[in-house]
């Protein structure tokens, strides 16, 4: 017996001096004494020397994307209401970071929400919607939304419609396509594809409106950009005034067409693709995907491809980035703020969801990756920047993730916010620079 | 030290070592279900996994869990089967929770593996239901539009 307790005191040990180590490498602890504060402090996540996070509000269900008025208010969309509520506003009255007044309003669920001009827009899975806000950025009418757009397909898969607003009055919606990869038999092993796809007419796509007129419907909008399967976060960077989305890539290769695509093809390809869009613009779905190690764009299995037939169709857009498969970009935000360090600058902030179609093999994502920009392109190689919302080394399933990044914001100080549609919590990311 | 104690030790022992060989759920099963969980296994592997996960876990809000399912563990067997068969493409409320993916038909798999992989989903991770036959399955095909 007392074999065993010394056996165990041995494990716990060697437990204990294995995490001692990490701790020790980790930068930013290496900096601070305080072990347990700094982890608080940094509600979980690592970052890189010099910033530190903390939670401004926890439990708030599922957060999608969210909004920082001049104020500091934050709004946030609920993708499920919460008690009849599908949009919440957050209040730090003490000054501490911490909401410490949340209102709630709206009794629609969404993803979309943005602020323009005195508007608080925000969207359903068909609609989009907008209130006025006053100076102090709070909704005048919170019973009376006006109706921007209505009447956008939503057929279950991927019918998020999120929302970027460019300074010449215009609103751009994602319509996402309602299918994998457009097969006769949706996510069906070996169906081919419809040609031409017809979800394209209507979905599979970026529609872009007039964000001041009221009752639009698809008879307003013009199809500013097809060939996109799903995009949740997309941003208007101002500095080269382009729209920029992020596409989530199709899933499935090895499931659907195994006799040309391995398990790990499957959870390699294809890429998540960040696009720089222009009216007109077509990405290519769902004829052909990204390959992420091939650096080509392939033709797509349900449309004569298999693996290693390059496109060679002149219409497709390129990836401005490419990123590693199935990571669920579900935010882009460019920061124009000061308080981060010089090279952050017009940058892209990406909140990756974290993935499922990789299984059997470890999940990826679940974090917020940065790229550095210069003149709307990219200058250097993307990084993670904030990790650590999983909660767990490593995701073998989608559930075991804690948190999910999901939706990304500035604030009126240039801290970065982070919603998480999993538990409900927005991180508030400073730097500090100690 | 009593032996008791050192049998609460050995019996933890072997518990965690069962665990981690990952054999929980498939050791005490009676033979004939033993049988067809571990072929339904492999079906699960090649048809199932990728969405619904290893751990049945599925992917909130896209592809429901199968772990802890009503529907899994309960005892309309029939449901079950004709889901397998016809996919399921609507958006439906399964636990108060929306689910967007769609699932295929698969009913160009046989009577039996059908039968073998929901006995598996049945009798994996925490769920403790009974057999689905073959012959559960021939009667559901026959009812099939």
């Amino acid at each position: 017996m007392l074999k065993i307790v010394r056996y165990g005191l041995l494990v716990a040990s060697i437990i204990g001096m294995s995490s001692t180590k990490v701790l020790a490498n980790d930068p930013i602890k290496k900096l601070s004494k305080k072990h347990v504060v700094a982890d608080t402090i940094n509600a979980g996540l690592k970052l890189p020397t010099g910033f530190e996070a903390l939670k401004v509000a926890d439990n708030l269900g599922r957060a999608r994307h969210i909004a920082v008025t001049a104020q500091g208010d934050i709004y946030v969309k609920l993708g499920k209401l919460s008690s009849g509520k599908g949009t919440l506003r957050l209040r730090d009255n003490n000054k501490d970071g911490k909401a410490d007044d949340i209102q709630s309003f709206g009794n629609f669920i969404g993803t979309g929400i943005a602020i323009k001009n005195n508007y608080l827009y925000t969207s359903s899975d068909d609609a989009v919607y907008r209130y006025q806000l006053n100076a102090n950025g709070e909704v005048m009418n919170t019973e009376a939304p006006e109706t921007i757009i209505s009447g956008l397909i939503n057929r279950r898969q991927h019918e998020s419609k999120s929302v970027a607003l460019d300074n010449d009055g215009n609103i751009y919606v994602n319509i996402g396509a309602y299918s994998n990869s457009c097969q006769i038999e949706d996510r069906k092993k070996g169906s081919l594809g419809k040609m031409p796809c017809p979800i394209l007419d209507s979905a599979g796509g970026i529609w872009k409106f007039s964000a001041s007129k009221l009752n639009q419907t698809y008879e307003n909008g013009v199809r500013y950009a097809t060939g996109l399967r799903n995009v949740v976060g997309l941003d208007w960077n101002t500095q080269n005034n382009q729209l920029y989305v992020m596409q989530h890539g199709r899933d499935q290769l090895h499931d659907l067409f195994p006799e040309m695509y391995t398990e790990k093809d499957n959870a390699e390809k294809p890429a998540e693709t960040m696009y720089a869009l222009k009216q007109g613009t077509n990405a290519g779905w769902p004829y052909v995907y990204y390959d992420p190690e091939l650096k080509k764009k392939m033709v797509a299995p349900e449309y004569g491809g298999d693996g290693k037939k390059v496109s060679t169709d002149k219409n497709f857009a390129d990836p401005v980035v490419a990123f590693p498969a199935h990571m669920a970009p579900n935010g882009i935000l460019f920061y124009t703020g000061n308080q981060f360090p010089a090279k952050y600058k017009n940058g892209a902030f990406i909140a990756f969801h974290g993935s499922w179609n990789r299984a059997p093999l470890p999940q990826e994502g679940y974090y917020v990756a940065f790229v550095p920009f210069k003149n709307g392109k990219p200058s250097g190689e993307w990084e993670i920047f904030a990790n650590g919302f999983a909660g767990v080394e490593v995701v073998t399933s989608t559930r075991s993730a804690q948190h999910r990044p999901c939706g990304l914001a500035e604030g009126p100080d240039g801290s970065l916010y982070v919603s998480d549609d999993s538990k409900g919590t927005i991180y508030k990311i400073n730097y500090t620079g100690k | 030290m009593t032996s008791i104690k050192k049998g609460l030790i050995g019996v933890a022992l072997l518990l965690l070592s069962i665990n981690f060989l990952g054999f929980k759920s498939d050791i005490k099963l009676p033979d004939p279900i033993m049988a067809s969980v571990l072929r339904g296994k492999e079906v699960y592997k090649a048809q199932c996994l990728a969405c619904h996960q290893q751990d049945g876990g599925g992917v909130p809000h896209m592809n429901p869990p199968l772990d802890g399912a009503l529907n899994v563990n309960g005892n309309d067997k029939a449901r079950l089967i004709r889901i397998v068969l016809n996919g399921l493409a609507d958006r439906v409320e399964i636990e108060g929770e929306m689910y967007s993916n769609s699932m295929a038909s698969h009913k160009d798999l046989s009577n039996q593996q059908i039968a073998d992989v929901l006995t598996y989903i049945r009798n994996s991770w925490t769920n403790k239901a009974g057999l689905v036959t073959v012959e559960e399955v021939k009667i559901g095909r026959s009812k099939l539009r």
